[in-house]
């Protein structure tokens, strides 16, 4: 193996006549936490059901654990553990019994199985709830259970899909804490999100993905820096002429419009550009009605590299995905 | 050779012992159809045909211990064609994910759970002929001990493969049907001549042709002519009706099971392949 736990060339999935993923090249390392960030409808789901075998491969090729997904899915499906985007936890088994089935499935010896569970029962604080049924325990302990099931066979690479939907943020930044736990621990993790903050705290690496496709893959910093330094928010009377305006200038970057606000920019230190730029604006009959600066957020390189933001439905892809999304109530702790 | 079947075994019955409510209800309701239906039935039974004339020579057998035979086979009916039931919210919950994503083949999902419900027939069947003793029910009448046991050892294992066509079948509707409404329905639908189409509670000979054709392809009525087989005997009268089993009538009802469950878990594996996640 080359180090690559994962690597996924010219992939291409349709329904129908819709193209959910569109000629997808990517790897991921051994030991990083990869993430796909991307509107709901994006393509992430089926990116991660066709790497999980779930779905067929149509067309590329894809390996994981250095396993052709196409023709060696029995390997492949012994190489990972899965948390499915849809809470899939049996409320009518206890926790330890939940687990207990899963190395069952997959041929875990009788001690490796209970040793695997004490192991896993510690690492997700659920030791105290080893006897509680499924259905007894809070959104994010099945979460945690999930997670914990998910690590069952020690795979090589855990799939996440969208694993803190619906969570408040507090559930949400405990979960990130399980998850740097588990990379420390050496696991390899996927995951796709359509929270910002989430590929943002959590990933080595992001691939920006929508429409079906892969438009930039990097570090958060990488990315962010991608953009400039510092990043001007203005709002004026004439937003376009300002924005002429702006262009003209060397230390801008770039201007982005939208209908409310200009987004600026700047290559070089802020502080020196910001009053030359209030000064040109205003000397052009144009008045200044708010200033903001901040560093760039993945907020800003998703807007910057997608061209709109990242909303509910702004993807095209198959409706599915965000129906789901839906169908999640909103759990907390 | 793998085992993945008794991971979905094992769920299945951690289940089963878990609900009191459903392992009650599961012994109780054969004990039920015994007590009231079949001590009603037959005694009304037995009253009206106390003046058809018995062959000399031929053991006579009371209408409980002929109807006790077709208790078996329909209270094995019902929970086996309920018993696909767990696929459908399975799949409804996508509990189903989880084992579909496992290296465990389909083919074993579906052998794990019908498994599960051989040994829950099992229970009833034991069930069935323990207190069907206590109310006059006369299995294994005048048999020695080892006769008694080979007896019990044929109808456990006719009880086991009819079990496994008919759950196969309901699995097949379970993993095709969307909600728990259509579900039953169909069952409904699937039980009704099958039970009363066949021998379990009534002889057959006074059947018009047609029915009695049919009757004779149904599964019901192997099941429950090979219990009375074993426990009966081979040579019987109940209700003025002279019976004769012979040894080709056994392999018949063995063979014609076998068919069956083969064919109806070809029909399941046809269906499961077809789950998408």
């Amino acid at each position: 193996m080359t180090g690559n736990v994962i690597e996924v060339n010219n992939l291409e999935h349709s329904y129908g006549s819709i193209k959910a993923v569109d000629n997808i090249s990517f790897t991921v390392k051994q030991g990083e936490i990869f993430s796909f960030l991307g509107p709901n409808g994006a393509g992430k789901s089926t990116v991660i059901n066709i790497l999980t075998t779930l779905r067929k491969l149509q067309k590329g090729e894809a390996r994981v654990n250095g396993y052709d997904v196409a023709k060696e899915p029995n390997s492949v499906r012994r190489s990972i553990g899965i948390v499915f985007q849809m809470l899939c936890l049996d409320h009518e088994m206890t926790v330890s019994e939940n687990l207990e089935y899963h190395g069952r499935i997959y041929s875990m010896k009788k001690k490796e199985r209970s040793k695997r569970i004490e192991e896993l029962l510690k690492l997700t604080d659920l030791e105290s709830k080893k006897d509680t049924l499924g259905k007894d325990l809070s959104g994010g302990m099945k979460r945690r259970l999930e997670l914990a099931r998910g690590l069952m066979t020690k795979p090589a690479v855990l799939f996440l899909d969208e694993p803190t939907i619906g969570f408040d943020i507090q559930t949400r930044m405990r979960m990130w804490e399980y998850l740097r736990e588990i990379k420390r621990e050496g696991t390899t993790i996927f995951l796709t999100t359509h929270y910002m903050e989430e590929a943002d705290q959590l990933s080595d690496r992001i691939s920006i993905i929508d429409h079906g496709k892969i438009i930039v893959t990097g570090t958060s910093n990488e990315l962010k820096n991608k953009l400039g330094k510092d990043l001007i928010y203005l709002e004026t009377s004439d937003n376009r002429a300002a924005a002429e305006i702006l262009r003209s200038l060397v230390s801008v970057k770039n201007v982005t419009e939208d209908t409310k606000s200009l987004r600026i920019m700047i290559g070089e230190d802020v502080t020196h550009v910001l009053p030359q730029i209030m000064d040109k604006i205003r000397r052009g009959g144009i008045e200044i009605i708010i200033v903001n600066i901040k560093k760039p957020s993945m907020d800003d390189v998703f807007v910057h590299y997608t061209g709109h933001e990242l909303r509910e439905g702004n993807g095209n892809g198959n409706g599915n995905e965000k129906q789901q999304g839906i169908e999640t109530a909103v759990v907390s702790e | 050779m793998s085992f993945e079947f008794r991971a979905i075994y094992w769920r299945e019955m951690v289940k089963y012992f878990r609900y009191k409510s459903m392992l009650i209800t599961s012994m109780v309701q054969p004990v039920m159809w015994l007590a009231f239906f079949g001590l009603a039935m037959s005694d009304s039974f037995d009253k009206l045909t106390s003046f058809v004339p018995n062959e000399p020579g031929v053991p006579v057998v009371a209408y409980i211990s002929y109807m006790g035979a077709g208790i078996i086979a329909m209270d094995v009916l019902f929970s086996s064609l309920f018993g696909g039931t767990t696929l459908m919210f399975d799949k409804k919950f996508s509990l189903l994910r989880e084992t579909l994503a496992s290296p465990v083949p389909r083919t074993h999902i579906i052998l794990g759970i019908g498994l599960s419900a051989v040994t829950k027939a099992l229970f009833q069947t034991f069930i069935i002929i323990g207190f069907g003793k206590l109310v006059g029910m006369e299995f294994f009448k005048g048999y020695t001990l080892v006769e008694t046991l080979i007896s019990m050892v044929g109808i456990m294992l006719l009880v086991a493969i009819f079990t496994l066509g008919f759950l196969f079948l309901s699995g097949s509707i379970a993993i095709t049907v969307e909600n728990p409404e259509g579900m039953q329905s169909i069952l409904t639908l699937v039980s009704m001549p099958i039970f009363f189409v066949s021998n379990a509670l009534y002889p057959i000979d006074g059947f018009p042709t047609f029915l009695k054709v049919l009757s004779m392809f149904n599964p019901l009525t192997l099941l429950a002519g090979g219990i009375r087989y074993f426990a009966l005997g081979t040579n019987f009268s109940v209700m003025g009706n002279h019976y004769i089993y012979t040894t080709v009538d056994i392999v018949v009802a063995f063979l014609g099971l076998i068919f069956f469950a083969l064919v109806m878990l070809s029909a399941a594996m046809w269906r499961f392949n077809k789950v998408d996640i």
